[in-house]
């Protein structure tokens, strides 16, 4: 129970202010006996009605009137305090009164906004009214927690997201730790050839910033490792990291690869995953020679040593710096940082879902990014555009939206694919002078220079047919047609059914969240979208910040998106944590709750309820402990605690109750 | 050369039928149609048709009755289902092509001796006289209305059906005749009431 | 095990090779097979080109009297019965509007619907149901050597997948392989025969049942093997019309329960084999 209640002698000096809102509220409601109905009741010192509270004017008279008529404590009757809470509180704090002392009552969206009668609004403007100045008077004193917030920042997913968030929180100068689950960074950026629209080399374009990143003095760079664990809140985060063993010891080996040559394998016959199976690699590999850091690994699935221990190790033996450590664990690390930046980027859609398209049955189908790595000149046919078989295709065909706009599969559009699907034609078309046809349903070029791309694609004479395929299949109803894909297809702007024979399909995958994108968010304490995205906090206004105060999201995690607004919205993400490391400290909103040690029971009802993991058990002392910093004030705790023990700021028994019978009288 | 005026005006787009269309089961989705054309490319006899599936949803949500009911098309389906299936916006193509072919008929717009409304038509009587079809009935009945030559063509087939006894010439009937009269007839009283309560 | 068997029109008339094989195997598998009390015209294709709501009421007096018989699955074999039952059972389940309307009329007759009953396919009953391990011990005369192509058809796999996969059907692939035959792939497993447009729009017709014998025979199958009586008569029975419009074919088509009785060992008098307008024979000869 609450020490300071108050008797009719004692009571504190309230000011109570009715806004007009222009018309909003004077229309409906006849603010004029509000005012006056409310300076007669018990401890209202000041009483007043002005047309417009929030603005300068308006605010001034409350500092003035605090100052002047001693006033203890502050009730505004206007809009949401959704907007105008913190405007008021500042204008108490003006006047040199606790912020906190103030209560607003909502009359325009509450009363005014909703009725049609005048006398009834005012009726009910008057009870509101009396029940916020009943309950005002049993507020406390409260302050804003400050909390520090540690300069130091993770970074997580070493695609062009990541690396150009770290570049950019390293340069100004805070301390940066960048994880990469894969043994190098670079993410699906390093896997395309060219990039629209400029088609400039991804490589070259990405390779420089890969560098800086590894040279960067500000970045410690951990790949092959995740986040297993993330505890704290914004500004105090300890993340625990698991680092995958490579079986190489990463200082000392610098990629001269000449353990490679030495594998007793002496041709490479496992699928290369970032060559998405069309190369082969030997157990000991390292995914692309520019791969950062330049270091090799072993895969503990294929190698020999390390799955039967009966090895000659010969990459060893051809090791002059002695790198290798086939006894390599997993390591643990700690880290400690304020803010948390996520780039975990996309997923391609697996084309198995799409089984009318006939990827995996029919060796002449690829996908988006099979196509990617077969056209890289550093890619398992260093460019050449040929089948499986050995042939070279005469005619490809591009399909796209594959997985994408389609109630069975993804409903969103993927946003890149037609652009890809644009470059991928211009590159097949240069490399193997084949036919090229792309079916299309819409033509998606919003970005700068993409329509002009487009236009130069039509003017190279790639066949472009508006209307969806069906199926890929090999039934032939013409001789032409004998040992052919066949895509059949309504040609809608010409306006006939039309059967096209390809020697090679293309399928546009759309993007779509990792595979583990639910894990992860749990793990951050995030939100995400029904499609699975990662959730950001506003579409248009906070793009970049999530729910969760000091992490923030970057790049296809958050939605499809090409790189120039990947760049930007990394470079956006960056800004957000600087922001707030260079405030240096964190502010919290005081509504938390808080257990009353003494009437604690034990009975943990508390812990498992509270959404942001706030509640611990103090396993010593027997108590629930809340910590108020991750604590968001919802409330759960307190409604639900049977011994009454969890009391919330702003929330009081007291307070309540006496709104609830203010209103009643 | 006769040359014919293709520009349509506003005021012949028929907005009730669009919404007809829509209220009817199966066209709830019939407004989220992005004209990918999938299902004409799905659809095995779109090669016949003068007006492709996808063409008739949009022309039958923009309101152009006329030529949505006159079409081949929708008599041209063979309620195969594969437009459905393949649909991203899961909208009941065939289904439409169903309740498209009912106001057809209810309309009476269609050739009379066009066979596949004749079809359907003595599918339902029979159906009504005897509760189960007899095929060679159904087909000798058919032909016998809409063409008597190729009436003549089908003797081949008939020689065959009878030298592999799939062939009855008596029509099967259900027992309980009257029971199923009843239903059909008590759906009848129901029609004909809410046609009363509409008008009033 | 015991079922409900709703024959449909077809069985009973040009698809009576159908009825005699399928009854012949679930004899002879042990299953009991009991033929539903004064069923009606399942109304297939063309009734819901006439009336939708007479539709539902059609196939809802079958459902109604299936009920009667409490707990039994309704198998139907032939492919427009089998989804137009299904349908109505989801059309009434999904549309309360319709339900009233169908319900009080069948009501008026005094059938009592209430959407219980589980209509079955028996290719479902025998892979799903008996299991093909089980099957295997009754094949005593496998067709080693023969090479069938599955034809499954539209209306079994669209628009409900309930058995099967909707793109690539396997259950038919699997009964092939368990009578001891070859299943040739091909892609055409799903593409519509043409339905009744054959007989109604031959120029049309004709020209789907073309491209699927073809396409079987170009494939190396002997026989195709099917599950839906329509389609058995559109590439069984047009084929002298084929013939003369694009080039002479000659492969029979037979149901999936006459391979299954034949390498259960049961007498082709039984199973209808010499029902098909295209023989057979040559083709069974070799195993």
């Amino acid at each position: 129970m609450s020490e300071n209640k108050p008797k009719q002698e004692n009571l504190p000096r309230v000011g109570f202010y009715i806004c007009h809102c222009g018309s909003n509220i004077a229309s409906m409601i006849d603010v004029a006996e509000v005012q006056k109905y409310a300076s007669g009741l018990p401890g209202v010192a000041v009483s007043r009605d002005y047309k417009y509270m929030c603005s300068d004017p308006g605010q001034e008279m409350i500092a003035k009137d605090i100052r002047e008529h001693k006033l203890e404590r502050l009730v505004v009757a206007a809009c949401s305090p959704n907007l105008h809470e913190e405007t008021f509180r500042k204008a108490a704090a003006r006047g040199g009164l606790n912020p906190f002392y103030f209560q607003m009552v909502n009359i325009r969206e509450h009363a005014a906004w909703v009725h049609e009668d005048k006398k009834s609004a005012t009726e009910k403007a008057k009870d509101l009214a009396r029940a916020a100045i009943a309950r005002v008077r049993f507020h406390q004193a409260l302050d804003k927690k400050r909390v520090p917030v540690d300069p130091n920042v993770l970074v997580v997913g070493g695609g062009i997201a990541g690396i150009h968030a770290a570049l950019t929180l390293a340069n100004a100068g805070k301390k940066v730790t960048l994880i990469e689950r894969e043994a190098t960074i670079g993410g699906h950026m390093a896997m395309f050839d060219k990039t629209f629209p400029t088609l400039d080399c991804a490589a070259c374009i990405l390779t420089p910033k890969m560098s800086a990143v590894k040279a960067h003095p500000n970045i410690t760079l951990l790949t092959y490792s995740e986040v297993n664990k993330v505890e704290g809140y914004v500004g105090n985060y300890k993340v625990t990291v698991k680092r995958k063993p490579r079986y190489v010891k990463e200082d000392l080996c610098v990629g001269c690869m000449e353990c490679i040559d030495a594998c007793v394998f002496k041709e490479a016959k496992f699928p290369d995953k970032f060559n998405q199976g069309l190369g082969k690699r030997k157990p000991v590999y390292i995914d692309f020679p520019q791969a950062t850091p330049k270091v090799v690994l072993l895969d503990p699935e294929t190698c020999i040593e390390l799955k039967t221990g009966k090895c000659k190790k010969s990459c060893a033996a051809a090791c002059d710096r002695k790198a290798f450590d086939f006894n390599q664990k997993e390591e643990i690390k700690e880290l400690q940082v304020g803010a948390i930046v996520l780039a975990t980027g996309f997923k391609a859609f697996d084309a198995k879902r799409s089984p009318q398209y006939g990827y995996g049955r029919y060796p002449g189908v690829y996908t988006a990014l099979e196509i990617e790595r077969l056209v890289n000149a550093s890619g398992p046919t260093s460019g050449e555009i040929v089948l499986r078989d050995g042939k070279h295709p005469k005619a490809v065909g591009i399909i796209h939206c594959v997985g994408s706009r389609d109630a069975k599969t993804n409903k969103w559009c993927s946003r890149v694919c037609c652009m890809y699907s644009l470059k991928l034609a211009h590159l097949i078309k240069e490399h193997s002078g084949a036919e090229v046809y792309n079916f299309y349903i819409d033509m998606r070029a919003p970005g700068k220079a993409y329509e002009e791309f487009y236009d130069k694609l039509l003017g190279e004479g790639v066949h472009f047919i508006r209307g969806r395929v069906d199926e890929v299949t090999d039934w032939a109803m013409t001789p032409d047609e004998e040992g052919k894909l066949v895509l059949r297809v309504e040609d809608t702007l010409a306006g006939f059914v039309r059967r096209i024979p390809v020697d090679m399909v293309v399928l546009s995958t759309g993007l779509e969240p990792q595979a583990d994108a639910q894990e992860v968010r749990r793990r951050f304490n995030i939100g995400c979208g029904s499609e699975g995205f990662f959730q950001e906090r506003h579409p248009k206004l906070a793009p970049v910040n999530t729910f969760t105060d000091g992490i923030y999201i970057a790049g296809a995690c958050q939605a499809p998106r090409d790189i120039p607004d990947t760049v930007a919205q990394a470079g956006a993400a960056a800004a957000e944590a600087l922001a707030l490391i260079d405030a240096g400290f964190v502010e919290l909103e005081p509504n938390t709750s808080h257990v009353v040690e003494e009437e604690c029971c034990g009975c943990k009802s508390c812990v498992p309820l509270c959404p942001y993991s706030a509640i611990t058990f103090d396993e010593v002392k027997k108590k629930a402990v809340i910590n108020e910093v991750l604590c968001k004030g919802c409330g759960v705790c307190a409604a639900a605690c049977p011994s009454g023990s969890i009391r919330q700021n702003l929330f009081e028994d007291d307070e309540i109750f006496s709104e609830i019978q203010g209103i009643l009288k | 050369m006769p040359l014919e005026q293709k520009v349509k005006y506003e005021s012949e787009c028929d907005r009730e039928f669009a919404q007809w269309v829509v209220g009817q089961i199966g066209g709830e989705n019939l407004r989220h149609c992005i004209q990918c054309g999938i299902c004409s490319a799905a659809c095995p006899l779109s090669l016949y048709m003068d007006y492709t599936p996808r063409r008739i949803i949009n022309l039958a949500r923009e309101g152009f009755k006329k030529e949505v009911l006159s079409s081949f098309t929708i008599w041209l389906c063979s309620s195969c289902y594969a437009c459905r299936v393949e649909c991203p916006k899961e909208i009941h193509i065939t289904d439409i092509m169903y309740l498209l072919k009912r106001r057809a008929i209810e309309e009476g717009v269609y050739p009379r001796s066009f066979p596949i409304p004749v079809l359907a038509r003595e599918f339902g009587r029979m159906i009504f006289m005897f509760g189960r079809v007899n095929e060679t009935l159904l087909v000798t009945d058919l032909f016998l209305r809409t063409n008597w030559f190729k009436f003549l063509g089908m003797i081949g087939l008939g020689l065959n059906l009878m030298r592999t006894g799939r062939m009855s010439f008596l029509p099967d009937t259900i027992k309980r005749r009257g029971e199923l009269r009843k239903v059909l007839d008590a759906l009848d009283a129901e029609e004909k009431k809410e046609k009363k309560e509409a008008l009033s | 095990m015991k079922y409900l068997y709703f024959p449909g029109c077809s069985l009973k008339g040009t698809g009576r090779a159908y009825e005699e094989s399928f009854l012949a195997v679930f004899k002879a598998l042990g299953l009991e097979v009991r033929e539903l009390e004064d069923w009606n015209c399942c109304g297939a294709t063309a009734y819901m080109s006439v009336d939708e709501t007479k539709s539902y009421a059609l196939a809802g007096r079958n459902l109604a009297i299936a009920e009667r018989s409490s707990d039994l699955d309704v198998i139907a074999p032939c492919s427009a019965c089998y989804l137009v039952l299904n349908k109505t059972q989801k059309g009434l389940k999904e549309n309360p509007e319709l339900r009233r309307k169908v319900v009080n009329a069948l009501k008026a007759a005094g059938l009592d619907y209430k959407g219980k009953v589980r209509v079955r396919h028996p290719l479902d009953v025998l892979i799903n149901d008996v299991g093909v391990e089980k099957l295997a011990k009754f094949i005593t005369k496998p067709l080693k050597g023969m090479k069938f192509a599955p034809y499954y058809g539209c209306q079994v796999v669209r628009p409900y997948s309930t058995f099967d996969d909707q793109y690539n059907p396997v259950t038919m692939d699997k009964l092939i392989e368990a009578v001891g035959a070859e299943c040739v792939s091909w892609p055409l497993k799903t593409r519509c025969c043409g339905g009744s447009l054959t007989g109604t729009l031959p120029e049309v017709g004709l020209r789907l049942a073309y491209i699927l014998i073809k396409e079987a025979k170009k494939r190396g199958a002997g026989a195709i093997v099917t599950l839906c009586p329509l389609c058995q008569f559109n590439l069984d029975g047009y084929q002298d019309k084929i013939a003369s419009k694009y080039e002479r074919v000659d492969i029979p088509t037979l149901y999936f329960t006459q391979i299954l009785g034949l390498a259960m060992g049961l007498p082709e008098s039984e199973l209808g084999i010499k029902r098909g307008i295209i023989s057979a024979e040559a083709v069974l000869a070799g195993r």
